[in-house]
């Protein structure tokens, strides 16, 4: 039976921000740890959220799933969730999926803070 | 010198490097059936659990393949190759595929009470050797992802389908609300279990588990409405009538 193959690293840019940085795949197996990631920077009080794609191997559509229920999450702590690193495979995939509509994506972390902290 | 073969024009939906398909702005549909009533396909955008307008859900539905040795690659293979043949008797699945690959475009007609079909579609969006995924058109019954899928659990293979699905506007939502569209939609994924696991010779008991991941409304999305796959395949259905009966007479003469 397949096994997760996701490493996730929570990272505090300040207060209100933080990222989490994720390597490899993201599909069904990959859900407790990014739920457990998640559940700490709830517990931490920041209301921003990055995502750091940028070394992210593949993603499958229960990965889009788990990126979902993430946000909803979110949504209801009025916390937002912001996206960079992607590159034109993943953000052609957040585009036909229509996450793009729910997931504000940026060319990198910069411009991700800048907007977080508006 | 120009290459005008048909044959070889890339189809624009299908990225070949990809288990996923590429980003689309409107549906096309091409190349199905003449028997198919083909309505509220073409020209809608996909629409996802985020573009819905009801509470969100999580439903999935499995069925254990005990006592036989098949793998998860062979399940789906024969899934793909033979979709419709599990479906409930009375919905159909008109692809222009004989398989289910990323990017392809299939139109559903759906039976609902009183004898009446509903007339809406999927595409593709994800394929690989052991799960692929439907995301549905607007004014579908739901805003959602599909994935079908097969893995190994406690020595059998498990055959599961996992919807994460919101009511596209207040009168699937409505459905809903009264239990009239959860039990259609379980009883059809049942029943679909069932049928697979009849094809791999084990008398098979589907289980299903339901959650709720959003119980709030999208109140902004209510004017989904307006492309109700429902009511407008209600009101196209005496034309379709009408053209099928004439299709039949034409056929008979010759």
């Amino acid at each position: 039976m397949a096994k997760s193959n996701v490493s996730l690293n929570v990272r505090k840019i300040d207060n209100n921000i933080q990222a989490i940085d994720i390597a490899g795949e993201i599909n069904s197996f990959a859900e407790n740890a990014l739920m457990d990631a998640y559940s700490s920077i709830s517990a931490s009080g920041a209301r921003v959220i990055l995502l750091n794609f940028s070394k992210l191997e593949y993603m499958n559509s229960s990965g889009i799933g788990l990126l979902v229920t993430m946000l909803i999450r979110a949504s209801r702590q009025k916390q937002r969730i912001m996206a960079y690193g992607l590159n034109d495979h993943y953000r052609q995939i957040f585009e036909l999926t229509r996450l793009n509509e729910a997931i504000i994506i940026f060319p990198n972390e910069g411009t991700a803070i800048e907007a977080a902290k508006k | 010198m120009e290459n005008t073969d048909p044959e070889s024009t890339p189809d624009p939906t299908i990225d070949k490097n990809s288990n996923w398909a590429l980003p689309v702005d409107k549906l096309v549909v091409s190349n199905i059936s003449p028997d198919a009533l083909n309505l509220n396909v073409n020209g809608r955008q996909l629409a996802g659990p985020m573009q819905g307008f009801g509470q969100l859900w999580q439903k999935t539905y499995q069925v254990r393949l005990s006592g036989v040795v098949v793998t998860p690659e062979e399940v789906i293979r024969i899934w793909k190759a033979n979709f419709e043949q599990f479906w409930p008797p009375g919905n159909k699945f008109f692809g222009p595929f004989t398989s289910i690959s990323p990017g392809e475009i299939a139109v559903l007609n759906l039976a609902m009470p009183g004898g009446l079909k509903l007339s809406t579609g999927v595409m593709v969006i994800y394929a690989d050797e052991v799960s692929f995924t439907f995301m549905c058109p607007e004014g579908h019954i739901f805003g959602a992802w599909i994935t079908f899928s097969a893995f190994e659990e406690d020595n059998a293979t498990v055959a599961q389908v996992q919807a994460l699905v919101r009511a596209n506007d207040p009168i699937y939502e409505l459905s809903l609300r009264l239990g009239i569209g959860h039990r259609i939609e379980d009883r059809f994924w049942l029943y679909t279990l069932r049928s697979l696991s009849e094809h791999f010779g084990v008398q098979g008991f589907p289980q299903h588990h339901v959650s709720l991941i959003d119980p709030r409304m999208q109140w902004s999305n209510a004017r989904n409405i307006w492309l109700n796959a429902g009511v407008r395949s209600v009101l196209a259905a005496p034309v379709h009538g009408v053209r099928q009966a004439y299709r039949r007479f034409m056929r008979n003469r010759q």
